[in-house]
């Protein structure tokens, strides 16, 4: 893991945690939308919160596919959903929203999760994962024709 | 009746999230890391490569699904119940779903994680 994997896990953490309480803020402005007028929702995307949070969505969704191209979704998803936990402090330090002792519950067994999975390789589904670095490899190579065959088994 | 209604949308809200997140995972599994692809032959590349791409779109339209069962399940339910009971459910699938479809060593480790994260966000409805 590279410094700028993880500031590609926390931008996909951010974004998803900021669009969504943009998007809320936003939505809370300009009321309720319905099937039978879908013309509300193009007068919503002038509301700035709504196009703001719209575009921190489209960051998240970038970030995101940038993750997956290098780790596992069984990875990326808990290591992101730190957001919940983030939404949690927002509601409590920004809004001043009371978060009953449940959801401080709630918050520390997503953290626990994220801790789990967080020490553990982000990639297995792939033979040129971060399990085989460099180094590994010169040194299985020694073994010639061996380490062929049993890459080719692991495949 | 709405009880049932409101349970059977948030199953279809899991279940296409499921479908959409694997099938994203595998298309830019597909695609290859973007960084190196990046490094070696610049952004327009790797947005042509993600764009021609059919697995990248099917996860979009399946994300979509996802998002539209997503609005029925909140005309039924409260949101309180809909968002932590989709999302529980879907931590819980991926789990399942990475390890039969993307062939992911979904260990101990990681279970517990897909557990943890999954009853955590259930809490948070509290």
């Amino acid at each position: 893991m590279t410094v700028r994997k993880y500031l590609v896990l926390a931008g996909v953490t951010v974004f998803a945690a900021a669009g969504d309480s943009m998007l809320s803020h936003g939505m809370k402005q300009t009321g309720n939308i319905s099937i039978h007028h879908l013309s509300s929702v193009l007068l919503a995307l002038l509301n700035p919160w709504v196009a703001v949070g719209v575009l921190l969505l489209l960051a998240f969704f970038a970030s995101y596919m940038n993750a997956l191209s290098w780790a596992d979704l069984t990875y990326v998803l808990p290591a992101t959903s730190l957001g919940y936990v983030l939404l949690a402090f927002v509601a409590k330090f920004v809004l001043h929203e009371q978060v009953t002792p449940m959801r401080w519950l709630g918050i520390a067994l997503i953290s626990g999760g994220v801790g789990f999975v967080a020490g553990g390789p982000a990639l297995t589904s792939h033979e040129h994962g971060e399990l085989e670095s460099p180094s590994s490899r010169t040194e299985r190579g020694k073994d010639g024709a061996t380490c062929v065959l049993s890459g080719e088994a692991e495949r | 009746m709405k009880f049932a209604y409101t349970w059977g949308a948030i199953v279809a809200v899991a279940l296409a999230s499921v479908v959409g997140d694997v099938l994203l995972a595998r298309a830019m599994k597909q695609v290859g890391d973007v960084h190196e692809l990046w490094k070696r032959s610049g952004l327009w590349s790797v947005i042509a490569r993600i764009l021609t791409n059919a697995t990248f779109f099917a996860g979009v339209a399946a994300m979509a699904a996802a998002f539209f069962s997503l609005l029925f399940a909140l005309s039924w339910g409260d949101v309180s119940l809909v968002g932590p009971a989709a999302a529980s459910l879907t931590f819980i699938g991926n789990a399942f779903a990475a390890k039969i479809f993307l062939h992911e060593k979904v260990d101990r480790r990681r279970w517990i994680a897909a557990v943890l994260v999954a009853g955590g966000v259930a809490l948070l409805a509290g």
